[in-house]
């Protein structure tokens, strides 16, 4: 299954200009800083607005094709979407609010015991949207547009209005959401957090055009791309809980073809997570170091560097097994080591350094 | 109800305050006043939300026909409705012949009158309460299935409730006073479309008819204040239904 969508937008002083095909199920995050474009493609796959051209379709059903003529009204185009606001209708209660859309759908996949328990709505059911708090009124509308049994699930922003802690709070239920419905969803946001614990496929925007598109995995270690530029700038990789150690309190996870140890974690073996091993924490090494506290040195070969001029520093890709590593050096280690790309390297990862997101955000 | 012809005359009958011709005018005051909230008000709907959210040739125009009312003095108001609802009017002409109604000096024509007159407020009012309406739950209500008709039935309509409540009440009080349009369009026919204003007027004209007339403006006070505190109150309830 794919989304596929290609638009040509002209506003008097943004012009947008993409086109991109993701894999579905899973989660595609649209991902640039505001003013990118990606609400205006989130509008515009609703059928909120008609760009100048054209094309969206999900898997075989079009929904817009301008050189066709087709342009499904929103009602007909079975998303579910959640705006940054979650915009529930104040004249309704939170029960009214969730019906809304599955009263007006064909189908019954997703149930409303299912969806209520999923997101903690139960005990609000009565209530009516102002007296929910920011992030309990986020969940009813992410409850509302799922309830509408919608074939994809569009999230435009929706932790953007939220606090941290409120973040916080939704977060872990989009996650879950994500592995216990199966709906495609597709994911605007800004913040970094939410594409390292959501997203599968990725989509950088910037200023109305892509500039790249592909697995996390992927463009999360490239350091020729503008997140590689970003303090918290890292490969964000799925991994899998192979070993406890207990007695010398670590985890072993394997990253493919290799393996990284990290603090003892309390999950089941076997648990897939995802990890983020931060840039500024990889150190570079010719030769495998004899005693030494780190505990992972990952053998690999450098797949390209980038300089960094603004922060004098260099960004190496090591490729380990089929991943790549990030590291960000100073151009001196680049020159003193000889590091160019084919080299042989070892990656050297402080275990405590390894970011590992609940098990629950893992695909 | 009873249609005394005789003129409103300073009769009081000895247990009750206000007199039998009295009562009259007060019933034919309210009844033509709440024609003409019900026949207008749905027009002032429409012509609300044209003006507010459709972009089409002639909006200027239908802004400018839509508020005439309140800058037209109002007995060229009613002399224009005689131009064109009178019997030989073509409106007028073309109604008596398929329906066989007539507007010119009945008490349908009446209304007719005051429903032109609080056309523009019922119409402003109407229409500030659609322009607070956030869009974006139209929008949401449309990604959820709503049709445009459903949303507006659904969202919209429920969302402007406060702003035609208010506009029938204010309307419906503005209504209870018309005076110009309506005695020059359907005259001061006592017991058909002599209403309170009309009927102070004409005591007014009568030599010792000024207790009478106070009688009926104090009535006319009491209508008013009522009219403005139910809107006030019903407005504040609605908010408070819509959790604002």
């Amino acid at each position: 299954m794919t989304l596929s969508i290609a638009l040509r937008h002209r506003f008097p002083n943004f012009a947008l200009d993409i086109a991109f095909t993701a894999p579905l199920p899973g989660t595609v995050m649209l991902f640039g800083p505001s003013g990118s474009g990606k609400s205006t493609i989130i509008t515009i796959l609703a059928g909120l607005l008609r760009p100048d051209w054209g094309r969206i379709a999900l898997e075989e059903t079009v929904l817009l094709d301008t050189e066709a003529g087709i342009c499904l009204p929103p009602e007909r185009r079975g998303l579910g979407v959640v705006f940054q606001n979650a915009r529930l209708f104040p004249h309704l209660s939170v029960r009214g609010n969730l019906l809304f859309g599955a009263r007006r759908a064909e189908e019954r996949r997703i149930g409303f015991e299912e969806v209520t328990e999923l997101l903690g709505l139960k005990h609000l059911l009565q209530r009516r949207p102002h007296a929910l708090s920011g992030g309990e009124a986020q969940r009813v509308a992410i409850g509302r547009a799922l309830l509408a049994q919608p074939r994809l699930l569009v999230m435009d922003e929706p932790l953007a209005s939220l606090d941290q802690p409120r973040k916080a709070e939704i977060l872990p239920y989009l996650a879950r959401l994500k592995t216990a419905l199966g709906l495609p969803i597709l994911y605007v946001t800004h913040a970094l957090d939410e594409v390292a614990r959501l997203a599968d496929w990725v989509v950088l925007l910037e200023s109305g055009r892509i500039r790249a598109a592909g697995p996390l995995a992927e463009l999360s270690s490239r350091g020729d791309l503008p997140l590689a530029l970003r303090d918290d700038a890292g490969a964000i990789l799925s991994a899998r809980v192979l070993r406890h150690d207990a007695e010398r309190q670590l985890s072993l996870l394997g990253l493919g073809a290799a393996q990284l140890w990290v603090p003892l974690l309390s999950v089941p073996l076997g648990t897939h997570l995802r990890v983020r091993i931060p840039a500024q924490e990889v150190i570079l090494a010719t030769d495998a170091p004899g005693a030494i506290s780190v505990h992972n040195a990952i053998a690999g070969s450098v797949r390209a560097i980038t300089p960094d001029p603004l922060r004098h520093a260099a960004l190496v890709e090591v490729m380990v097994g089929e991943h790549a590593l990030l590291a960000r050096v100073t151009p001196d280690a680049v020159s003193r080591l000889g590091l160019a790309p084919g080299s042989a390297v070892f990656a050297l990862v402080k275990s405590v350094a390894v970011e590992v997101f609940a098990p629950s955000a893992a695909a | 109800m009873p249609a005394p012809c005789s003129p409103v005359t300073g009769s009081p009958r000895s247990k009750t305050i206000l007199s039998e011709d009295e009562w009259v005018a007060l019933r034919l005051t309210l009844l033509v006043a709440a024609r003409a909230v019900l026949f207008g008000l749905p027009l002032a709907l429409l012509a609300a939300y044209a003006l507010a959210r459709w972009r089409f040739p002639g909006r200027g125009l239908l802004h400018a026909v839509v508020n005439l009312p309140l800058v037209l003095p109002p007995v060229v108001v009613g002399w224009l409705l005689l131009l064109m609802f009178g019997v030989r009017g073509p409106l007028g002409a073309w109604l008596y012949s398929h329906f066989g109604i007539r507007l010119a000096f009945t008490s349908a024509g009446a209304s007719l009158a005051c429903g032109v007159m609080i056309f523009p407020q019922m119409v402003r009012a109407v229409r500030q309460g659609l322009e607070g309406v956030d869009r974006g739950l139209e929008d949401a209500a449309r990604t959820l299935g709503a049709s445009r008709l459903d949303c507006f039935m659904s969202i919209t309509l429920p969302l402007i409730a406060p702003s035609i409540l208010v506009a029938a009440l204010a309307g419906y009080a503005a209504a209870l006073g018309e005076f110009g349009a309506v005695i020059t369009f359907a005259a001061n026919i006592p017991g058909q479309t002599q209403t309170l204003p009309l009927a102070i007027f004409t005591a007014l004209q009568v030599p010792g008819g000024e207790a009478q007339a106070a009688r009926l403006a104090g009535l006319s006070i009491l209508l008013a204040l009522a009219g403005l505190g139910a809107a006030e109150w019903a407005g504040r309830e609605l908010q408070r239904w819509l959790g604002r």
